[in-house]
């Protein structure tokens, strides 16, 4: 299929729930798992760009989900203005973040953004979003919020601005609405390895020693990628642990008839950019999510994720937060699973 | 991880002489494009002729339109220093790769203090250019303490002065100064970091007086300069490839390796960032460790090396490769 023309669509992450994908969108679809079974690697590669229209194709995929996805975060922020923050010493990485973005959404949509330095003197046209902006670059008067902020309330994804010292990395900023049930307001401040606690399994195989050594040499101009998955019911970006009341209870809703319209595989491309001046690491993750109804259109992915579903340890399962409903998953996409290998890699046959 | 593709086509743009043993040298990119915007305390890896060494970036960060480094002549090394003294001039053509901080400033600090010896200087300078930057919101203050063997050799000293008026004391060795470390730092206020760039004997010095007053070893900064150091010449077995190659006397063990077509990854080539670590499974003779990265009890265990800087004193050595 040829790429079409990115028209942007009118979406809603909560209530209705009106979002869907386009055929490109699933066929672009992000997924994951390479091999039919799955466990924690530091599974990080270069984030070069990559095959044409995939989600690597451009620094910071930008989809026609984008105009929804940026007023499903103001709506969350006018909510609770603490899914955004930014410790004092993390100011001068809000400006090297604010330039990353610009100047490569510039560079890769530029029928889209527009950027015009003229040497403090910024003007940004942002044509999805209506919005154009002067300021002078490193003076926060000029912009209606903090740089960080600002441009992130542009950019999809949550965004973790982590600073380097003492051999270890700090979660000291960050914009954080599109969350798999983790709390910036709870991590801020948190070290690399404070704020993975929580997770099982992976301190035993040492993956975060190794990773963490990965991240700390991280130089300019040479960005590193891996993606991570979980499942959420209903097409929802806000599974945050403040808001748990809200989206808890939806996996009670789950039945055997409606298992395959309301279970999403929720994939994050997480990418790794050292930024210049505060040589600090900012840390994207981009959220996707397709219907299991439109993951199945894909043979090959309908196939192999019965069989990572099926197999994974328990305990991951449960971190995860779908060992409830995993019977139920497992058993409707096994219609799908005639038995016969899988092609290698994770793109579609 | 390659770093390849992180290489920047430059063209020297000044050759400058510092002083008896000091040169500036200057690089904008082909084509004209701006280099990166970088933080104070990076290095860049320099490729021209047989050079292939890290120096500290020492023009301010937010120019972009060129970098400039300042080497002092080393006579006893391998030869890199040497190779850039005399054969760069303007319009020489070369390599230098992004550039990578390993001796960052803790933007956290209420106070920055800079310790340079002799050529120590250049990370500094870039440092305290980026902490005057206008625009930038309270900045915490900085001030440098500046040894060197004689005032013609400390460079840059007066230019500092000039420019960083009242917060920059020189020691020089010819005239009998010497900085009182102790005192120094016990007159600092709480919040405080501290940052010791030169030679090898000085960063114990600074640490070890650090530590004997009770300074937390996250406030003790240090960057070695560790372009690595001729030695004899020894043999290495590559277990996994089964073959034999020799790493000659003025050779580093990383460029000998690279040589025979292993490329092994590598940021720094100083023994500061991690990447070329290789596992030694066998060794005849005495492994000379001089990186900063392995601890010390991993360098007591002889199961690891850093070829970028260390080497074999003595026969051969076996590495998993």
């Amino acid at each position: 299929m040829s790429q079409p023309i990115l028209q942007f669509k009118e979406e809603t992450f909560r209530d209705d729930f009106a979002y869907s994908n386009s055929a490109w969108a699933i066929e672009r679809f992000p997924f994951p798992f390479d091999k039919d079974s799955y466990m924690y690697a530091v599974n990080l590669e270069p984030h070069t760009t990559g095959r044409a229209g995939s989600v690597y194709e451009k620094s910071f995929d930008v989809d026609e989900h984008y105009v929804a996805e940026m007023r499903e975060r103001a709506l969350t922020l006018l909510e609770d203005p603490l899914r955004c923050q930014s410790l004092p010493h993390m100011t001068l990485a809000g400006w090297d973040l604010l330039e990353l973005i610009m100047s490569h959404k510039a560079r890769d949509y530029p029928e889209l953004f527009e950027l015009h330095r003229n040497g403090t003197q910024w003007h940004w046209i942002n044509k999805p979003l209506g919005i154009d902006q002067h300021f002078t670059f490193g003076d926060e008067a000029t912009l209606p919020y903090g740089p960080m902020e600002y441009i992130t309330r542009q950019s999809q994804g949550d965004w973790c601005v982590l600073d380097q010292r003492d051999g270890n990395l700090w979660m000291d900023a960050g914009m954080v609405t599109t969350q798999a049930d983790w709390s910036l307001d709870f991590d801020i401040g948190m070290n690399f390895f404070e704020w993975h606690a929580p997770v099982p399994m992976a301190h035993e195989l040492g993956i975060f020693k190794r990773a963490l050594k990965f991240l700390l040499t991280i130089p300019q101009g040479n960005p590193a990628r891996r993606l991570n998955w979980t499942m959420t019911v209903n097409p929802r970006h806000d599974t945050s642990p403040e808001n748990y009341p809200k989206w808890g209870p939806d996996r009670t809703t789950v039945t055997a008839e409606n298992v395959g319209e309301k279970m999403y595989l929720r994939v994050e491309l997480q990418s790794f950019w050292r930024l210049p001046r505060s040589n600090a690491l900012v840390f994207p993750i981009r959220c996707y999510l397709i219907q299991l109804e439109d993951l199945v259109s894909q043979p090959k992915w309908a196939k192999r994720f019965h069989r990572v579903l099926r197999d994974l340890p328990k305990e991951l399962a449960e971190y995860k937060g779908f060992e409830r409903n995993r019977a139920l998953m497992v058993q409707w996409l096994s219609q799908f699973d005639d038995g016969g290998p899988t092609s290698p890699g994770v793109w579609p046959d | 991880m390659s770093a390849e593709h992180l290489k920047i086509p430059v063209r020297v743009s000044e050759v400058a002489a510092v002083n008896a043993l000091v040169t500036r040298f200057s690089f904008s990119a082909i084509g004209g494009a701006e280099l990166p915007t970088f933080s104070g305390g990076s290095h860049v890896i320099v490729e021209f002729g047989s050079c292939m060494n890290p120096y500290s970036l020492m023009s301010s960060p937010f120019d972009t339109r060129s970098y400039s480094i300042s080497v002092r002549r080393d006579d006893a090394g391998r030869g890199g220093s040497l190779y850039l003294h005399q054969n760069l001039k303007v319009g020489d053509e070369g390599l230098i790769s992004h550039p990578l901080n390993l001796f960052p400033l803790n933007l956290r600090a209420r106070k920055h203090l800079f310790l340079a010896g002799g050529i120590g200087i250049t990370p500094f300078i870039a440092q305290m250019a980026q902490l005057s930057q206008a625009g930038q919101r309270a900045t915490p203050p900085f001030e440098l303490h500046f040894c060197a063997q004689s005032a013609g050799l400390a460079a840059y000293a007066d230019a500092l002065k000039s420019q960083y008026a009242g917060r920059v004391t020189t020691y020089f060795d010819d005239q009998k100064q010497k900085l009182e470390l102790a005192q120094l730092l016990q007159g600092q206020p709480l919040g405080t970091h501290v940052y010791v760039c030169g030679p090898a004997g000085m960063i114990d010095w600074v640490r070890k007086t650090a530590a004997g007053l009770g300074w937390p070893d996250n406030v003790v900064h240090f960057e070695h300069f560790s372009a690595p150091q001729p030695g004899t010449s020894f043999e290495v077995h590559l277990a996994r490839s089964g073959r034999t190659i020799r790493v000659s006397e003025r050779q580093s063990f990383l460029e000998a390796l690279e040589a025979a077509d292993l490329n092994p990854p590598y940021l720094c080539r100083g023994g500061a960032c991690g990447q070329c670590e290789a596992q030694v499974l066998a060794c005849d003779g005495a492994l000379d460790h001089r990186d900063h990265w392995l601890s010390d009890e991993e360098h007591a265990s002889g199961q690891k090396i850093m070829p970028c800087v260390s080497r074999v004193r003595g026969r051969s050595i076996t590495i998993d490769r």
